[in-house]
């Protein structure tokens, strides 16, 4: 069985908040800590247990993005994917959701996939538009918030999260699967998993490889337009101590003060 | 002329969704309302959604609906789109609707733009107010002629009465292809849960990842219960399986404004933020002094949460005393 699973780089959630240049309008990448997505490990890591129950089965990391994104994508090799492609091209700067739908899919075409997982949605722009995208360009069904995953037969069968609890959803294979973040414990990689990352294949595709047109992707592609970005009200800087011993006093204190108590 | 705008109204156990009505109730004061609603329970709900906006509804009462997800809407709503063309659909942003808009934006090739907390029409083009991150504000559009998708936060706009307003009712006689048959329910979980009034709650409490264990989670229900308040959650460890959906606070939960809000080994992902930025008072307790919480925390603390929890919980009861 061949699985891909769709990987993107991002800020890093934990220290950076993430900011947009008012010129380009796009996502400050420049003296920021670039990390391979915290909810893409947790997909990662559901491929590979699901590739390893079935055996005889190939990974694929596939991302497409600057080519800083190769870090990320050595991390996914580190973690135990089998080889990566990376989409790479000038032409792809400001690709809307549609635009990634299409690029990914086109990819996923040619390699020919039985699944392709994806993380629920990226923790820097939050659409969650790209895996139904990916599934509607293929013309294949979508399994998505999957806290399970288990291949039966010809069929995928996931636990998927809702509002009210879980529902047990089915469809046959080729499928797309959204994985819900932290569902899955992440891998570490290990040393031996970082020195063999290595020497795993990976492969850069533009966009004349996959015989996609400029005009349908990037900013000319993109069928919304930012009209301009402005500034959310700051909340005034509020204090912040190190606990030393009386910070419960001192948050008390605080709620007194504001008649919180 | 007024602008015709489409909202598919979701249903939950056979009754339209919160969600779905306050968006429908938005569309309403934007221009021409029209609403669809597809499912077993579909023809009875119809009627009533004239008093939430509705000038036409259409209607397919099909079970099909509500066994298979996403691809039968998909391409009931694709084929409306193709013999009408309303200048927008608008939905609520909810696990089942985004599903639907993701694969209506590949099958028809029209823009999405996603959690617009304001959207008006302005000069004959529409203008979506989406925040961004933690500090920008983004003002979007749709350039082309045609139908756009937008999706709308949760809580964004208050739910709207229309009295007396009837809506004109159209009934779909369509068949449901096999293909689009191929993502089946098997069967539902209900998972009880006491169900904290979050959205209503004066002070919440919240945890995440930072508790280190879900068995350290009952510091967090303990200060919530010391302090008359409601117990909260991030994402991340209500994916992990600590705790219900109905705890989750954030972009994909609840979004919340109560007058105090405490979190607690909560670092601060934007998921996180942009479900409870209006709380009007913030104390933050996290062991990063760079976690992005520290931005919106009008008192922060570095330190440990697990240490520091009960140690708060005990105070707070002194003084209440």
């Amino acid at each position: 069985m061949k699985i891909i699973v769709c990987i993107k780089q991002v800020p890093d959630p934990n220290t950076t908040v993430s900011k947009l240049d008012p010129n380009t309008k796009r996502l400050v990448r420049t003296g920021v800590s670039l990390i391979l997505d915290p909810g893409d490990e947790s997909t990662i890591s559901a491929a590979i247990k699901l590739r390893d129950t079935i055996g005889n089965s190939e990974l694929i990391a596939l991302s497409m993005g600057p080519a800083s994104a190769q870090e990320g994508m050595r991390r996914a090799l580190a973690m135990g994917c089998d080889r990566a492609i990376l989409v790479t091209d000038d032409a792809l700067a400001g690709s809307d959701a549609l635009a990634t739908a299409r690029v990914l899919s086109s990819v996923i075409q040619k390699e020919g996939a039985d699944l392709v997982f994806c993380s629920t949605e990226s923790t820097d722009g939050y659409t969650g538009m790209v895996p139904g995208g990916i599934a509607e360009f293929l013309g294949i069904p979508q399994l998505t918030f999957a806290r399970e995953i288990k291949v039966e037969g010809t069929k995928a069968v996931i636990k998927r999260v809702i509002p009210s609890g879980y529902q047990t959803v089915e469809c046959q294979l080729p499928a797309v699967v959204t994985i819900a973040s932290g569902s899955f414990e992440a891998i570490y990689p290990t040393m031996k998993g970082i020195m063999s990352a290595k020497r795993k294949p990976f492969s850069q595709l533009k966009l004349a490889d996959l015989g996609l047109d400029a005009a349908q992707v990037g900013e000319q592609g993109a069928r919304e337009k930012i009209l301009s970005i402005g500034q959310v009200e700051a909340r005034a800087a509020g204090q912040i101590i190190k606990d030393d011993g009386t910070a419960a006093q001192q948050i008390a204190d605080f709620l007194q003060r504001y008649q919180l108590l | 002329m007024a602008h015709t705008i489409w909202v598919l109204i979701e249903l939950e156990n056979g009754k339209p969704a919160r969600s779905s009505l306050e968006v429908l109730g938005k569309a309403a004061k934007l221009g021409r309302a029209e609403a669809i609603v597809l499912g077993a329970a579909a023809a009875e709900v119809a009627p009533e959604l004239g008093q939430y906006g509705a000038e036409k509804v259409y209607v397919h009462a099909d079970e099909t609906y509500d066994t298979y997800l996403t691809l039968p809407a998909v391409e009931t709503v694709s084929n409306l789109l193709k013999q009408h063309q309303p200048d927008l659909l608008l939905l609520a942003t909810t696990y089942n609707l985004r599903d639907i808009a993701a694969r209506l934006m590949v099958r028809n090739n029209i823009g999405l733009i996603t959690d617009a907390t304001d959207l008006n029409f302005e000069n004959d083009g529409l203008k979506v107010t989406v925040p961004w991150g933690g500090e920008n504000l983004v003002t979007a559009t749709h350039p082309y002629q045609g139908t756009g998708i937008v999706l709308v936060r949760p809580k964004a706009f208050a739910l709207e009465r229309y009295e007396g307003r009837t809506a004109e009712v159209e009934t779909l006689t369509t068949t449901i292809s096999t293909e689009a048959q191929a993502i089946k329910v098997i069967d539902t979980v209900e998972v009880a849960s006491e169900g904290p009034a979050l959205e209503d709650a004066a002070v919440i409490v919240s945890g995440g990842r930072g508790l280190g264990k879900a068995e350290n989670y009952h510091l967090v229900e303990e200060l919530a219960a010391a302090l008359g308040g409601a117990p909260g959650a991030t994402r991340a460890i209500v994916d992990a399986g600590w705790l219900p959906y109905s705890y989750q606070i954030g972009q994909t939960g609840k979004t919340v404004k109560p007058t105090l809000y405490i979190a607690a080994g909560i670092s601060g992902a934007i998921q996180h933020l942009s479900g409870m930025k209006g709380s009007k008072f913030i104390v933050a307790i996290n062991k990063d002094e760079n976690a992005p919480i520290f931005s919106v925390a009008d008192f922060g603390v570095v330190g440990d949460a697990l240490t520091i929890l009960p140690q708060l919980t005990e105070e707070v009861k002194k003084r209440k005393a």
